[in-house]
C-alpha cells in the first residue's frame, strides 16, 4: 500500500527557522537519517522538499486559456514543505512513519510534534468514479 | 527546474465532485489521463500521484514515548491535496502554461476554473560556496 | 592487448561516437542509426562479461549496429512497399566496407556539433550529446537527472526529432558557422559540468559523476581541436573546478564554502594539468571568456591556504571578464572580489547597480552575497536578515541547509 506523509508546515510570508546552529544541525541531520533508514528499509518510494511558499503561484486558466499567476495568498493557508511517499503493508506502518516524522528536533533540541498528513495514495482512479 | 503542480479541494468540493454527473467525470478522467500522457510524451513528467479521498485522512503527531496518535477531525475550510504532476521544465512559465491547461480541464464550470498551487521542487546541484 | 572485461565499460563509451558515426556515414538516418549503436552498445554490456571483449571491439559493434539498421530498413521497405532490388542492395554491402573510414576522427566533433544545434533546448541538447556522444545508457543518463527512464527517452526522441526536422546535416559546419556552432558544444558541455551532482533524494543507486562525464568529452574536443584556446581554457577550467570536488561538501553532504575547505583534500593532479593546460593557451595571445574563469580558478588553486589568496589579481580577472560578457553572475563575483582587495563597502557599492537588473530580482544569489559582504561590513543584523531571505529563495537544499546554519551561526555570536 502506498501511502504519502505530508508536512504542512509553511505559512506565506514566513521566514526560514531562527533557531540555534547546533538545534539546526541536529535537526538537518535527523531529516537525512529518516530518509536514509527509509531507503535502506526499501519503504521509500519517493521524498521531496519544496520552495518556500514566496515562490508559489496559484494559477489559473484566462478565458483564453493563458495561464494568469497569483502570488498573493492568506496568511492562514497551509503550504505544503515537503513529503515522502512510503510503500508499506499496513497503515500503522504509515502513522509509525509518520509519528517519527513529527517528533524531528527543532529549537532546544525538543521534538516539534509537527502534525504529518497521512493519506492513502491511489494507483488508479477511485473506483467510485468509473 | 522541476515544479509541483497541485490541484486541491476542501471536504465540500470532493463531497461536490462526487455528485458530477458521470459523463463529466469521465471526461475529467480522460483528459487527466491524455494530459499525463502528453507530459510523458514531451519529456517533462518526472511524477504524477492522485491521492484517496480525504474521508481517511489522519493528521499524525508522536506520544511522548514516540508511538502514533492519530486524529481524522479537520477543519471546513482544510485544503485537501487531490493529486500533484512534477514537471522538468526549462523556465516558470512553462509549469504556469502547463498547469493553466489542468485549470481549464473539463468538468462543470459553474465555479470557473480550478486553481492549481504552483511550486519549485528542492533540486539542483549545490553551487560552490565562496 | 585485449581489454580487461571490467575496462570495457569505458571503452564502450569511447567507441560509442566513433561507431554512430561510422553507421551514419553508410546509412544517413541519425535518428535510427543511434538507436542502433544503441542497442548494439546493450548487446555488447550483456555479452562481452561472458564471452570477454571481442579482437576488434569497434567491428563487433559496427556489426551488430549495422545489422539492426538493415533489418529495421528492411521492415521500412516492406512497409512502404518500395522495389525488392532495393533490398537486395542491402544485402550486398559488407559491414567491412563501413569500417576503418578515414574521416572517423572527425564524427565525434560533427556529433557534437548536431547534438548541441540551436534547434535544440538546454536540457534536450545534453540529454542528447550524453546519449550520442557520451555513450551513456538513457538510464544512466535518467538516473543522473532523477527523472524517470521513460521520460528521459522521450525527451532524447524528441530531440533527434528536432535534428531531423532542422534539417541538420552530418557534415562540419562551414567556416562562417564554425565559431557560433562550436559556443554552443562548449556551453552544453559547460552546463553538464555544473549539473554535478545532487543529493539524492531517491533511491542510493550508483549515480554517474556528470563532471567526469563532461572533463571526458571536453578532452575529446580538446584532442580533436588542440589550437582551440576556448576549448583548452574550458577544459582547463573544468579540470581546476573539479579538483576541489572531494572538499567542497563534508560528511553528512553540507556544503564547505571555498574559503574553508580543506586544501590538502584538493586534487594536485588535476591542478597541475589545469595549470599547464592554461599556461599554453594564454602564451597564444588570444584571452576569451572560459580561459578567463580558468585562470580565477587557478589563482584559487595556486593558493596554499585560503590568506594566501591573490585577491588584487583576482579582482583584475573579473575586470577583463566583465567587459566581455554581461553575466550578472560575473558582477556578483566580481563584487566579492572587489570586497576582498578594498574593503567590503566597495563590494556593497557594486551591488547596488544589480538591484535593479531584472535578471537578478528576487534572486538568491543577489541576497547571499549581500549578506556576506554585509558580514564582511561587520553589519551582522543586516547579513543575518539576507542569508535568510537568500535561504527561502534558493531551491538547492544544501545550499538553503548552507545558508540557514550561517544566518544561526551569525545569530549566536550576535548575542555573546
Amino acid at each position: 500500500m502506498k501511502y504519502i506523509l505530508m508536512m504542512n508546515t509553511m505559512r506565506a510570508g514566513e521566514s526560514v527557522p531562527k533557531w540555534p546552529t547546533k538545534d539546526l544541525q541536529a535537526h538537518i541531520a535527523f531529516m537525512l537519517n529518516l530518509n536514509k533508514s527509509l531507503r535502506e528499509s526499501g519503504e521509500l518510494v519517493s521524498a521531496e522538499g519544496l520552495a518556500f511558499p514566496d515562490q508559489a503561484r496559484l494559477v489559473r486558466a484566462g478565458k483564453d486559456g493563458a495561464p494568469i499567476t497569483d502570488g498573493v495568498f492568506p496568511e492562514s493557508k497551509e503550504f505544503l514543505a515537503g513529503f515522502w511517499i512510503v510503500q508499506v503493508d499496513t497503515p500503522e506502518r504509515a502513522y509509525t512513519i509518520a509519528a517519527r516524522a513529527s517528533a524531528a528536533p527543532g529549537p532546544g533540541g525538543a521534538p516539534l510534534n509537527m502534525p504529518i498528513e497521512v493519506r492513502q495514495v491511489m494507483s488508479g482512479p477511485p473506483p467510485e468514479m468509473l | 527546474m522541476k515544479y509541483i503542480l497541485m490541484m486541491t479541494g476542501t471536504k465540500a468540493d470532493f463531497d461536490w465532485y462526487a455528485t458530477w454527473p458521470k459523463r463529466d467525470l469521465q471526461a475529467q478522467l480522460a483528459f487527466m489521463h491524455s494530459f499525463t500522457k502528453e507530459l510523458k510524451d514531451s519529456g517533462v513528467l518526472v511524477a504524477t500521484e492522485g491521492l484517496a479521498f480525504p474521508n481517511e485522512a489522519k493528521i499524525v503527531r508522536a506520544a511522548a514515548d514516540g508511538s502514533p496518535i492519530t486524529d481524522g477531525v479537520f477543519p471546513e475550510s482544510k485544503e485537501f491535496l487531490a493529486g500533484y504532476w512534477i514537471v522538468d521544465v526549462e523556465t516558470p512559465d512553462q509549469a504556469y502554461q502547463l498547469a493553466a491547461r489542468v485549470s481549464a480541464g473539463p468538468g462543470p464550470k459553474d465555479r470557473g476554473n480550478q486553481p492549481i498551487e504552483v511550486r519549485p521542487v528542492m533540486s539542483g546541484p549545490p553551487p560552490e560556496m565562496l | 592487448m585485449t581489454p580487461e572485461p571490467d575496462n570495457f565499460e569505458h571503452l564502450l563509451r569511447e567507441l560509442a561516437p566513433q561507431v554512430l558515426g561510422a553507421v551514419i556515414r553508410r546509412f544517413r538516418d541519425f535518428s535510427s542509426a543511434e538507436d542502433a549503436v544503441q542497442e548494439a552498445l546493450v548487446a555488447a554490456a550483456l555479452q562481452w562479461p561472458r564471452e570477454g571483449v571481442p579482437d576488434n571491439p569497434r567491428a563487433w559493434l559496427i556489426q551488430v549496429a549495422a545489422r539492426r539498421m538493415t533489418d529495421y530498413l528492411r521492415s521500412e521497405v516492406a512497409r512502404r512497399r518500395r522495389e525488392t532490388a532495393a533490398v537486395m542492395e542491402l544485402d550486398q554491402v559488407a559491414p567491412s566496407a563501413i569500417i576503418g573510414s578515414a574521416a572517423d576522427q572527425d564524427d565525434t566533433l560533427i556529433l557534437l556539433f548536431m547534438c548541441c544545434h540551436s534547434a535544440l533546448t538546454s536540457s534536450s541538447a545534453i540529454a542528447l550529446t550524453l546519449r550520442a556522444v557520451g555513450g551513456l545508457t538513457t538510464n544512466e543518463i535518467a538516473i543522473a537527472f532523477l527523472v524517470p527512464e521513460p521520460t528521459m527517452a522521450q525527451r532524447i526522441s524528441r530531440a533527434k526529432r528536432s535534428i531531423k526536422d532542422s534539417g541538420v546535416r552530418f557534415s562540419l559546419p562551414t567556416s562562417q558557422e564554425r565559431a557560433q556552432r562550436l559556443g554552443a558544444v562548449l556551453h552544453v558541455l559547460y552546463l553538464i559540468f555544473n549539473e554535478g551532482y545532487t543529493s539524492s533524494a531517491g533511491p542510493n543507486l550508483q549515480r554517474l559523476e556528470l563532471s567526469h562525464e563532461a572533463i571526458r568529452l571536453t578532452r575529446a574536443v580538446h584532442h580533436l581541436l588542440p589550437d582551440d584556446a576556448e576549448v583548452a581554457g574550458l577544459l582547463a577550467l573544468m579540470l581546476l573546478t573539479d579538483a576541489r570536488r572531494a572538499a567542497r561538501t563534508g560528511s553528512d553532504g553540507e556544503l564547505i564554502p571555498l574559503t574553508k575547505q580543506d586544501r590538502a583534500l584538493w586534487d594536485q593532479k588535476q591542478i597541475s594539468e589545469g595549470l599547464a593546460l592554461l599556461t599554453k593557451t594564454l602564451s597564444k595571445g588570444s584571452i576569451g571568456a572560459y580561459q578567463l574563469q580558468a585562470s580565477i580558478a587557478a589563482v584559487h588553486d595556486e593558493a596554499g591556504r585560503a590568506e594566501d589568496t591573490d585577491w588584487p589579481q583576482i579582482l583584475a580577472l573579473y575586470d577583463l571578464l566583465k567587459r566581455m560578457s554581461d553575466n550578472p553572475m560575473v558582477t556578483l563575483n566580481h563584487a566579492i572580489a572587489a570586497a576582498m582587495v578594498h574593503g567590503p563597502a566597495a563590494g556593497l557599492e557594486l551591488l547596488h547597480g544589480l538591484d535593479t537588473d531584472g535578471r537578478l530580482s528576487g534572486h538568491h544569489r543577489l541576497d547571499a552575497v549581500r549578506a556576506h559582504l554585509l558580514e564582511m561590513a561587520g553589519d551582522h543584523e543586516a547579513a543575518i536578515t539576507h542569508y535568510r531571505i537568500a535561504a527561502s529563495r534558493t531551491t538547492s537544499l544544501p545550499e538553503r541547509n548552507y545558508l540557514m546554519t550561517q544566518a544561526a551561526r551569525l545569530d549566536e555570536s550576535a548575542g555573546d
